[in-house]
């Protein structure tokens, strides 16, 4: 295996982009990270784009090779990969084995969604496809109600509180107002949350990450060859996956994130590295309670207690370990299969330090963690420093 | 949802008809090919296993902001359900009052209409749960 490095990053700008379309948010972002990677389209060699559902959403199956051909790339293999909320953590996943096998040298891995071309409620319909259809949303179940239900065993099993909660969308909004990408780029309070009306007790709108367009993309290469090109590199210190069953009623514990835990452990083991040594995390915030299970579930708090670290301001820009400085699904926005990249080039900005306002001082390593659907599948990426 | 989709779950929807593994005798609802923890050892030996139909609510939500299908009921109650068999399901409760359910509410459940293909198409059924208290007094 060869160790990899992310040498260039693009995104988009995440919001309701009425006037573009997926391909214009596919290319926008590639081209901007092949021009930031120093390389030439010539030097490219495969493509992987993470997208959730454009079929539903664009009603367009096979996504991959239209943003390769408009990117005038079209003699590349370029493939979709889908893994609902985590599609773009797992393309990242699958050109950092690419890369790291030899198989190939310059790889794009790229995510897009368009989320807008469908009216909100169709949108939602499809974002709650990723839960099990036959025996969870047939019966009723929305997207936000079973992550609803992990709330609610959490706030009875643990203790966590509905001010908890609201105070992960607070920090959020907070350091989306340092991001100029950010689709909600102003800071809220907890009180304007906590009002905010109730989509699934006790989760209210401010609870629940928006519905978002956007585009972004990375450039691999072996860290052998970085020096050919002029992108300044960050490391990919290492990566691990993790599964959980489907139905969120058929998990061990309801409160705790498996496919999470399993791929955190993976993703440690690989880089040798503790949670205590992650200087700063990009979580999968699609709703507050979520972010509270996943920063107990990588490691950072003990079970049970992400609320509490949360609520004492344990997780806010350069305290004990900086959780979602890019503003998070929840503030950054969500467009759905980039999430995972748009997460990794957070991991590039702060670890090549220019992240301007919201920037972790002396930040040598970073964590991604991406997830599909309520937690059935879960990547974990490192990141560090160049040295 | 395609007709053939539904009706192909007619049984374990209607009457809660799960899995006793051939091999450990682990129950499952819905009903799976094969037993995770035996796998191949498991394969052709996933017997019929009738739930008897009452359980516990492990958690639970208020649902607002409805799934489309189901505007009519908003807002509904969710709940996973644990059963005695130790399966657990997603269904509605009704006959509730919010305020009164908590973890431990011990349940029943029932075959109920869930929706429809509009006026004309097909009637959705499946199971439901009902405090068992509330069925007491009827």
């Amino acid at each position: 295996m060869r160790d990899v490095a992310i040498i260039g990053v693009g995104e988009t700008k995440i919001g309701e982009l009425w006037d573009r379309s997926l391909r214009e948010l596919g290319i926008e972002a590639g081209l901007k990270a092949i021009q930031d990677a120093g390389v030439r389209g010539e030097d490219v060699e495969r493509m992987y784009i993470g997208n959730m559902s454009a079929g539903k959403l664009i009603d367009q199956e096979h996504v991959a090779p239209l943003i390769a051909d408009y990117a005038g790339l079209s003699h590349i293999p370029s493939t979709r990969i889908e893994s609902g909320g985590a599609s773009g953590g797992m393309a990242l996943s699958e050109a950092y084995k690419a890369v790291a096998s030899g198989m190939n040298d310059i790889v794009v891995v790229g995510g897009a969604e368009k989320m807008t071309d469908v009216g909100e409620d169709e949108a939602k319909k499809i974002l709650s496809s990723t839960a099990d259809q036959e025996w969870e949303t047939v019966f009723g179940a929305t997207f936000e109600s079973l992550y609803a239900m992990m709330a609610r065993y959490h706030m009875d099993k643990y203790g966590t509180t509905r001010e908890q909660l609201a105070q992960v969308a607070v920090k959020n909004h907070s350091n989306a107002a340092k991001n100029p990408n950010a689709q909600f780029p102003r800071e809220t309070n907890k009180d304007f949350v906590m009002k905010a009306p109730v989509v699934s007790d006790p989760l209210g709108m401010f609870d629940c990450a928006p519905l978002s367009d956007g585009g972004a993309a990375v450039v691999l290469c072996p860290v052998e060859r970085v020096d050919e090109f002029e992108g300044e590199p960050v490391e990919i210190v290492s990566m691990g996956e993790g599964g959980d069953t489907m139905a969120v009623h058929e998990r061990e514990e309801i409160g705790t994130l498996k496919a999470t835990q399993r791929a955190a452990e993976m993703a440690y083991e690989r880089a040798g590295l503790k949670p205590e040594e992650i200087d700063f995390a990009e979580v999968h915030d699609n709703f507050t309670i979520t972010e509270i299970m996943a920063i107990e579930d990588l490691g950072f708090f003990e079970k049970g207690e992400g609320g509490k670290a949360t609520e004492e301001g344990k997780t806010e820009l350069n305290s004990e370990i900086s959780i979602n400085t890019s503003g998070g699904l929840k503030a950054k926005g969500r467009p759905v299969g980039a999430v995972g990249i748009n997460q990794a080039i957070e991991a590039v900005h702060q670890l090549r330090g220019d992240a301007g306002q919201r920037q972790v001082e002396d930040a040598e390593y970073g964590l991604t963690h991406n997830m599909g659907g309520t937690g059935a599948s879960a990547v974990v990426h490192i990141f560090g420093r160049w040295s | 949802m395609a007709i053939a989709r539904f009706w192909r779950e007619i049984k374990q929807r209607y009457k809660g008809i799960g899995v006793k593994c051939g091999n450990c005798g682990e129950i499952f609802f819905p009903p799976r090919d094969i037993c995770p923890e035996c796998r191949r050892e498991s394969y052709k030996k996933m017997d019929e296993y009738e739930l008897n139909g009452t359980g516990e609510v492990i958690t639970y939500t208020r649902v607002e902001d409805p799934h489309p299908e189901f505007e009519d009921l908003c807002p509904y109650v969710m709940a996973i359900v644990e059963m005695d068999e130790g399966v657990r399901l997603t269904g509605h409760i009704v006959d509730v009052d919010y305020d009164d359910i908590e973890a431990g509410l011990e349940v029943e459940a029932s075959m109920r209409k869930l929706g429809e293909d509009g006026p004309e198409g097909m009637i959705y059924y499946g199971y439901k749960f009902w405090p068992i208290d509330s069925r007491r007094g009827e």
